[in-house]
């Protein structure tokens, strides 16, 4: 992929985003609804990448005591819900994660 | 010569009233810019991203489509979807912005990110925009300057540290997004629409173009209006 290619496209859609009614004026609308569920979109895009990161590493199920993974991302979520300090959640899970896959579980 | 002196006195207190923010946003520039690293962008591509695009969530998530190797038109649908809160905070600032000329608005819409609006619409709000050209100005060169050295710090180590793709770049991508996502979750509907976008993503799995993510904001993005309305229901009803 062509790396610059993909960051333009990006860029030209955050702007027009922000630049719509700062430039182009009042003619666009949002109903009030969608105002709304907008708010929901981050948290919902975050949670549907590390909901099959941490179920599913390797691409099927695994509940196991084998998926580090699991552990680790409840431990970066609990921290960070608790202490409300990001860096600190993930220096935790990195250390939590570390342990099951090299430390406890050998191979 | 007043009127500099005003200028300049609008411009440093825009800045310091965003000084929290920086401190906010310092951690994830610095874990942009090593995560960056790690999925294979160039030094040069990382520091670009943060150039150009400026918003940290869809650089977190672009970043990781593209080490992915999703397909552009996925990585830029994502983008927009992500990006889509900033047309709600352009359409709550033009009131105040709207007699302003295009070469002040262009710019100023470039850096409107959701910090430097938090700040910007409070003030605006609770004391007036006259000068405020000046005050948004002040807030947005001081995220932009911070985003940009911390992204690079962020780099460096990305670079001092070449063993991180291998130690586990899936899983500091997780970490990371769990930290980001966690403390939004405190109010219920946030919680369901996480929740049912989480159930989506993990049913969905590895259908084509990526439905899977958008099915899952879809879902989201529903389930948080629900419980919403469901909320304002029962405090009427109380």
């Amino acid at each position: 992929m062509n790396h610059w290619l993909a960051i333009s496209g990006m860029m030209l859609l955050t702007v027009l985003i922000r630049a719509s009614f700062l430039v182009f004026g009042q003619r666009l609308t949002f109903p009030g609804w969608l105002n709304r569920a907008l708010h929901y979109v981050p948290p919902a895009v975050l949670s549907a990448l590390v909901v099959p990161m941490a179920l599913a590493p390797a691409g099927t199920v695994d509940i196991s005591l084998h998926n580090a993974y699991l552990p680790g991302i409840i431990v970066a979520a609990l921290v960070a819900w608790k202490s409300g300090k990001t860096l600190l959640a993930i220096v935790v899970s990195f250390v939590v994660y570390g342990l099951w896959r090299w430390g406890l579980l050998p191979g | 010569m007043t009127q500099a002196l005003n200028r300049r006195a609008l411009l440093l207190e825009g800045t310091r009233d965003t000084v929290p923010m920086l401190v906010g946003a310092a951690p994830f520039g610095v874990i942009f810019g090593t995560l960056a690293i790690a999925a294979g962008l160039s030094s040069a591509t990382a520091i670009g991203m943060s150039v150009l695009v400026f918003a940290g969530s869809s650089q977190f998530i672009g970043v990781s489509l593209i080490g992915a190797g999703t397909a552009l038109p996925v990585l830029w649908l994502t983008t927009f979807v992500v990006n889509l809160r900033h047309a709600l905070y352009s359409a709550t600032l033009l009131p105040f912005a709207r007699d302003w000329p295009l070469r002040w608005r262009w710019p100023l819409a470039f850096w409107l990110t959701d910090e430097t609006f938090a700040v910007v619409e409070h003030r605006f709000r609770t004391k007036g925009a006259e000068g405020g050209q000046w005050y948004w100005l002040g807030s947005s060169l001081a995220m932009y300057g911070n985003w940009l050295l911390w992204t690079v710090v962020g780099v460096s180590l990305g670079q001092s540290l070449p063993g991180l793709a291998n130690l586990g770049l899936d899983f500091a991508m997780g970490a990371t997004f769990a930290a980001i996502v966690a403390p939004q979750l405190k109010r219920r509907p946030a919680l369901g629409a996480a929740v049912a976008a989480g159930v989506v993503a993990m049913l969905g799995r590895g259908l084509p173009y990526k439905l899977d993510l958008m099915l899952a904001v879809l879902a989201g993005g529903v389930s948080g209006l629900l419980l919403e309305q469901l909320a304002r229901r029962k405090e009427q009803s109380t």
